[in-house]
């Protein structure tokens, strides 16, 4: 904490100046103090700011939900409720399924090929060889919501609520490793740019440029085929390419005003080196926008992967794009509503949670950007 | 504004190169990239028929000179030939595609753009008034959707269950199968009457807006829009050589319904979103007061002073939209079975098409900096500050 209030002319200078007055000891504890006590206060403010946005709030609720929604299955598997030979998300099966009892009335043979149907394996789960006037017990797979699961199975006898949690761990860990990565490289280029200025600045500014120009989805598509993408590398190559991209711009224009200030001024007089001024006195003016940046990275990185998922582009256990991809490819998304539950919950989970962190960003606009206030 | 224009264009140019280089070398000069794995150290294909393939494929000469190679035969347009359609031609197969991407683009990039522009002023307007929520969660739920779970729902109810549309593909091939004309000869014929017609409507109500009275000028403005829509219909049904093709140019435009709808709807949320955030921080502004204060109409103070300042941060967002409308394409075109660029990206990267796979890219990254430097221009005339300092 020394380094943060020394600033004494030359004081990044190794010198053999009398230590100083105020000793390092004291210090830090009361700077805590009022650091903390305006934190609270700026933070009760911006909450009251915030929650007169109905709309920030129902954001957060879903997001809310789909934290739970994230943790549950830990709890479910500690505790035994969910045996995980059952309820696994990707190798998971439900034993007994729901049967359908069926008589054999026919023999099947057709004319052309002289194929008999009844001794071609149609289908691994209906016994070789049948007679006619036998009964045989076709299970039900996918199967509907019942007591066991209450958003039914997908076509591989999977728990499809098992998998819309781990979906939202994994959304939920991807949003949030890529905002992170986003926000640290673009708060940190964008402070720089803005308070070096010249080349470096033109530098930052041209691959921003560049990163915006090219549409993200086509650059990710590529990267797919070179690398084998886990979700983590996915995670790191959004950010870098939002982070280096237009959250960039937007945090430099930030940080340019910043600049300016007074106070800015008046470390550098009182002998305040470079990168003390930049992530003392810059960085923490610029960091609530970079938290509005941060929900709406979430979003983008979440509908990235989903899409990428979607495209089969992506080496990911489970995820609500998989969810969603697996019930395309096998042809139950043309079905209609009779088969809803692999319909419904990943296409609107993604695009809930997707709203969700969107709407927050925009209540945190109105938070951050007073202009935007109410008349 | 020549200067600015040529200033923007070199810099394309010069953006463009930087692209295309990383591109390759992240595609073909990786160690271990997926041209030499597939080739040059396939441990199935006989040895002889190894060198053959690396000689050919110039795998044998050092890196810089691949690339040069690589860069003078891409300016020239020869983009080698297809690996999983082999005797074709990548160029041939782009020539093909394009077309029906850029059709997608252009009708969902205007579209959206007036539509969200509309909505968002109207929005703006009505501030506080019932609606505005609703509206404001639909438009934000339009803009967040899952894009491809959207289109397919939107094909569900309206292919597969109403039967209103066709499910998806670029044709119908039964009505093909005598056709004397190639699907792409009608399509870029449809095309260009489409963005004839278009530009002449567009020309005709821009340049009735200089009529200072009101009743001459919506005069002009409907008499000049009647007058683009009577010369299309002249077109596809006055003349024998449109009254020919109009049956298959019909089968064409029948399957663009469903794709452009939806790119429309999905990208038209964020424009409202944003437009009417731009006009609640331009009605704080004095001017506006100044305009009621003077006794104007409430709308002459909304589309005249209020809409037009706000008109300038939505264009600004309209340059980053770009991309995002190429990335709503490719999706688009993979759930539609839409053969077009986005959707041979998707195809010959998972097929490790490399020729095709990177002169697809080069060319969806081709339309993103046309697509801005487009924008560039409109904003330049836009605004006149740009134009000035530029």
């Amino acid at each position: 904490m020394t380094e943060k209030i020394d600033a004494r002319p030359g004081a990044d200078e190794p010198t053999d100046l009398p230590p100083p007055i105020i000793s390092p000891d004291s210090v830090p504890d009361s700077m805590w103090r009022i650091r903390w006590a305006l934190f609270r206060r700026s933070f009760a403010h911006n909450w009251k700011l915030f929650r007169a946005n109905r709309v920030g709030l129902v954001g957060l609720a879903i997001i809310g939900f789909f934290a739970l929604l994230a943790i549950a299955p830990t709890v479910l598997f500690a505790t035994g409720i969910w045996n995980s030979a059952v309820y696994d998300p990707v190798v998971g099966l439900e034993p007994n399924p729901p049967v359908k009892v069926m008589t054999v009335v026919n023999e099947i043979t057709d004319p052309e090929t002289q194929i008999d149907f009844r001794h071609v394996l149609l289908d691994n789960r209906i016994p070789n060889n049948i007679q006619v006037g036998e009964q045989v017990e076709i299970p039900q797979q996918p199967a509907p919501p019942d007591r066991r699961h209450w958003l039914g199975t997908d076509p591989l006898g999977r728990d499809v609520l098992s998998q819309l949690m781990h979906g939202a761990r994994a959304a939920f860990f991807l949003g949030i490793l890529a905002a992170v990565v986003t926000v640290i490289i673009a708060t940190t280029v964008g402070s720089i740019s803005a308070y070096f200025g010249g080349a470096l600045d033109s530098f930052f500014m041209r691959l921003a440029d560049l990163l915006i120009m090219i549409p993200f989805l086509a650059i990710l598509i590529v990267i797919g085929a070179i690398f084998e993408f886990k979700l983590w590398h996915l995670a790191v190559v959004i950010g870098l390419l939002s982070g280096f991209g237009g959250v960039a711009i937007v945090l430099k224009s930030q940080a340019l005003a910043v600049k300016v200030k007074p106070f800015v001024d008046a470390a550098r007089v009182a002998g305040g080196s470079n990168a003390h001024i930049i992530f003392t006195h810059i960085v923490p003016n610029v960091m609530p926008l970079s938290f509005l940046y941060m929900m709406f990275t979430v979003t983008s990185a979440i509908q990235g992967e989903a899409a990428l998922s979607f495209l089969g582009l992506l080496n990911v256990r489970i995820s609500w794009g998989l969810m969603i991809q697996l019930a395309n490819t096998q042809g139950y998304l043309l079905q209609g509503l009779r088969y809803w539950w692999l319909l419904f919950p990943a296409g609107l989970a993604v695009t809930l949670i997707s709203a969700a962190f969107f709407l927050v960003g925009r209540a945190m606009d109105e938070v951050v950007n007073p202009r935007l206030r109410k008349r | 504004m020549t200067r600015y224009v040529v200033r923007r264009l070199a810099q394309m140019v010069l953006l463009f190169v930087v692209f295309l280089t990383v591109t390759w070398f992240l595609l073909y000069a990786l160690p271990g990239d997926i041209v030499k794995q597939k080739f040059a150290m396939n441990p199935n294909i006989p040895p002889e028929a190894r060198q053959v393939a690396i000689e050919r494929l110039g795998l044998d000469k050092p890196v810089l000179i691949q690339f040069r190679d690589y860069m003078i035969n891409f300016f020239q347009l020869d983009f080698g030939l297809s690996f999983n359609q082999y005797p074709r031609k990548v160029s041939d197969i782009i020539a093909e595609r394009l077309p029906r991407t850029i059709v997608l683009f252009l009708t969902a990039l205007v579209s959206y753009y007036y539509a969200g522009f509309l909505a968002g002023k109207y929005l703006a307007w009505r501030r506080g008034k019932r609606g505005e929520m609703a509206v404001t969660i639909g438009g934000v739920g339009l803009y967040t959707v899952f894009y491809p779970w959207f289109a397919l729902m939107a094909i569900w109810l309206f292919a597969a269950e109403l039967g209103w549309l066709p499910i998806s593909k670029f044709l119908n091939p039964d009505e093909w199968r005598n056709a004397p004309f190639t699907a792409n000869q009608v399509f870029i014929r449809l095309f260009v009457t489409v963005l004839a017609v278009s530009i002449f409507m567009a020309l005709v109500v821009l340049l009735a807006n200089r009529i200072r009275d009101h009743r001459p000028r919506a005069l002009a403005k409907v008499g000049g829009v009647a007058l683009g829509a009577l010369l299309f219909v002249w077109y596809w049904w006055g003349t024998a050589g449109g009254a020919l093709m109009r049956p298959y140019a019909g089968d064409i435009a029948e399957h663009l319904i469903l794709p452009v709808a939806v790119l429309t709807a999905v990208n038209f949320a964020g424009i409202m979103l944003l437009t009417r955030s731009s006009m609640l921080e331009t009605m704080r502004e004095d001017f506006i007061l100044t305009a009621r204060a003077k006794g104007l109409s409430e709308r002459a103070v909304r589309d005249k002073h209020a809409a037009r300042t706000a008109l300038l941060p939505v264009t600004t967002s309209l340059v980053l939209a770009v991309a995002t409308v190429i990335d709503g394409g490719i999706l688009t075109e993979t759930v539609f079975s839409w053969p077009g660029m986005g959707e041979v990206l998707v195809t010959s990267v998972s097929n490790e098409d490399i020729p095709l796979a990177l002169a697809s890219f080069s060319f969806i990254g081709v339309m993103a900096l046309v697509g801005h430097f487009l924008v560039d221009i409109l904003y330049g005339v836009l605004d006149p500050r740009i134009r000035v300092g530029g």
